[in-house]
């Protein structure tokens, strides 16, 4: 699975469009930008909150109602008093009344959590720090939870999202949130999903599962539509979320891989609109590209490619990388390209990762080449806008004008995406 | 925690198991054995059942339990065994499961475990101790069920 290009969306391809892509970067009202520090301080605790308290009371429900709790109230407030010296003691703190209020009304509470009772003091404040976020993603990731529930949690109490921000994030309704969250928790307890790091003989297919759920964190964030520009940034939590696997399994190839290919990406972010518009990337202006972060993400992925366990996301980080090295849209290495996603195709068959690898080998063998192999994709991809799209240009550069308007025509029936629609209008317009 | 594998049998699995040879058949059976013999500290009772055609089901209510040949649910996928299971958690339970020689679908499911002093729910009517066929302490009998 690898959750990589055949998750239904492909990676932003290079060349087109990028799918679903539109949102005009947030533009923060005066106020918002605090808001994001506060958000950045909750996410560097809430999961280590969480940790504690599982460990704490046994229970990862009870915790994880006392881990929000706990964002909640620091979230309302935080702007007016100010962050506290030390977050996480003031976070733990409240947790700990909470959980005392509760376990005045409940006596079903007090076995559970009778050792949050005895633990006073943040346990981690006498530096007996010990970071159990990695089990943590694990659980929210399991296998045996709905893949929506699977992101729910992981950004609920690994990342310390309300239930709010994330319906925001995913125009959905909060008591949807809430009630997927409802029900995973209560089938952790109840299916007896464990709190662990996987087994080492079981540890890859697991981590496969966590990465999946990044990348679709990241393609959720990174394809945002104008109208969320104003709520969570989900790019930036898959990248925090990528970089903490990473810490704590540096030796993972793929994990280096997907951290690498997200920031790649976002490297890039800033030439990716212009006056609201979606920006192609040969037409993107490369300057403001940050070069700094475009050097330090190929230099992880070097090291990671030597270790010589090749994997999607490295693959797909690597073929960003060229383009994002590539000093402007014809100096682009396509042979090395058409050669990655060749390898892309070994690991992981997909119709769109076949579909990009056209778009690459127009600049090797020509777009004839190029078409007569999104030919052969007619069956599997005629309901996705972008291999019309692609058609279209390369109809175009042949000279056959008229079935290029007809592939861009049936693209625009196939989005709604405005960025994109706007792209291809104005081809059209063009004619 | 205890969670009962429910075995369950496909008409595809079937038609393989019939296009078997002898041999083949032998060796399949032998394998569901060297499974169970490798489980057998965690298997805590289980049985295979006969095919669904055997079964009888009472419906209750109304005018009286009403009698009807079969089993409750018609249907291609049909429960061939059970065997319950005590282990650490879904995890170690799903590594027991995946190495299974025999039909193609295994359900785990978790056994409720009576809280003290409180009513177990939806459990009405079973005897205490648990539901039928209660832990025997000894391992599942060998040529579990295989199909």
């Amino acid at each position: 699975m690898g959750g990589a290009p055949e998750s239904g969306r492909g990676e932003p391809r290079p060349g087109e469009p990028r799918q679903a892509g539109s949102g005009v970067p947030a533009r923060p009202e005066p106020g918002a930008a605090a808001h994001r520090t506060l958000d950045r301080v909750v996410r560097d605790h809430a999961g280590r909150l969480a940790g504690t308290l599982i460990r704490l009371t046994g229970d990862f429900a009870t915790a994880e109602d006392l881990v929000q709790d706990a964002v909640v109230a620091a979230l309302r407030r935080w702007p007016a008093e100010g962050v506290p010296d030390r977050p996480d003691a003031w976070l733990y703190t409240v947790a700990r009344n909470r959980g005392l209020d509760l376990l005045r009304r409940e006596e079903t509470y007090r076995e559970k959590l009778a050792q949050l009772v005895r633990q006073e003091d943040w346990p981690h404040g006498r530096g007996g720090a010990r970071d159990d976020r990695l089990r943590l993603v694990f659980t929210c990731c399991h296998p045996a939870l709905p893949r929506e529930a699977r992101i729910a949690l992981t950004l609920r109490v690994v990342c310390g999202l309300t239930t709010a921000q994330i319906a925001r994030a995913f125009l959905v309704r909060e008591a949807t949130v809430a009630q997927r969250i409802t029900r995973a928790k209560r089938r952790i307890a109840e299916a007896g999903i464990p709190y662990r790091v996987p087994a080492p003989d079981e540890q890859a297919d697991r981590l496969t599962e966590v990465l999946a759920v990044i990348y679709l964190l990241f393609n959720e964030g990174y394809l945002a539509t104008a109208d969320r520009a104003d709520s969570r940034d989900l790019a930036d939590d898959a990248e925090w979320l990528a970089a903490l696997l990473h810490g704590a399994m540096p030796a993972e190839p793929e994990v280096a891989g997907l951290l690498a290919l997200i920031r790649l990406h976002r490297a890039r972010g800033a030439a990716r609109f212009r006056d609201g518009g979606l920006v192609r990337l040969r037409d993107q202006d490369r300057s403001l590209w940050d070069r700094a972060a475009i050097e330090r993400a190929a230099g992880l992925l070097v090291r990671t490619i030597r270790r010589r366990r090749p994997g999607p996301y490295q693959l797909q980080a690597a073929i960003v990388a060229c383009h994002a090295e590539a000093g402007s849209w014809e100096e682009t290495d396509w042979e090395q390209i058409v050669l990655l996603y060749d390898m892309l195709l070994h690991l992981a068959p997909s119709p769109v990762t076949r579909l990009h690898r056209a778009v690459a080998l127009r600049y090797t063998a020509g777009p004839a080449a190029a078409l007569a192999e999104t030919g052969a994709l007619a069956a599997e991809l005629s309901g996705y806008h972008l291999f019309h799209a692609t058609r279209a240009d390369l109809l175009r550069a042949l000279g056959r004008r008229g079935e290029a308007a007809a592939a861009d025509r049936r693209a625009l029936e196939l989005t709604a995406n405005p960025a994109e629609r706007a792209v291809l209008r104005e081809r059209l317009d063009r004619g | 925690m205890k969670y009962v594998l429910l075995f369950v049998d496909t008409p595809e699995f079937q038609d393989e198991l019939q296009a078997l040879s002898p041999a083949e058949r032998a060796r399949l059976f032998e394998r569901v054995d060297e499974w169970f013999a490798e489980h057998a500290g965690r298997l805590r009772g289980g049985q295979k059942l006969r095919a669904p055609e055997s079964a009888t089901t009472v419906r209750l209510g109304g005018g009286g339990p009403v009698v009807v040949d079969g089993p409750f649910v018609e249907g291609k996928e049909v429960v061939s065994g059970y065997a319950e299971v005590e282990v650490a958690d879904l995890d170690e339970a799903l590594r027991m499961v995946a190495d299974w020689p025999g039909c193609p679908v295994v359900e785990i499911r978790p056994v409720e475990v009576p809280v003290p002093g409180s009513v177990p729910q939806g459990a009405a009517g079973l005897p205490a101790g648990g539901p039928a066929g209660a832990p025997t302490g000894a391992p599942a009998a060998p040529s579990g069920p295989v199909g």
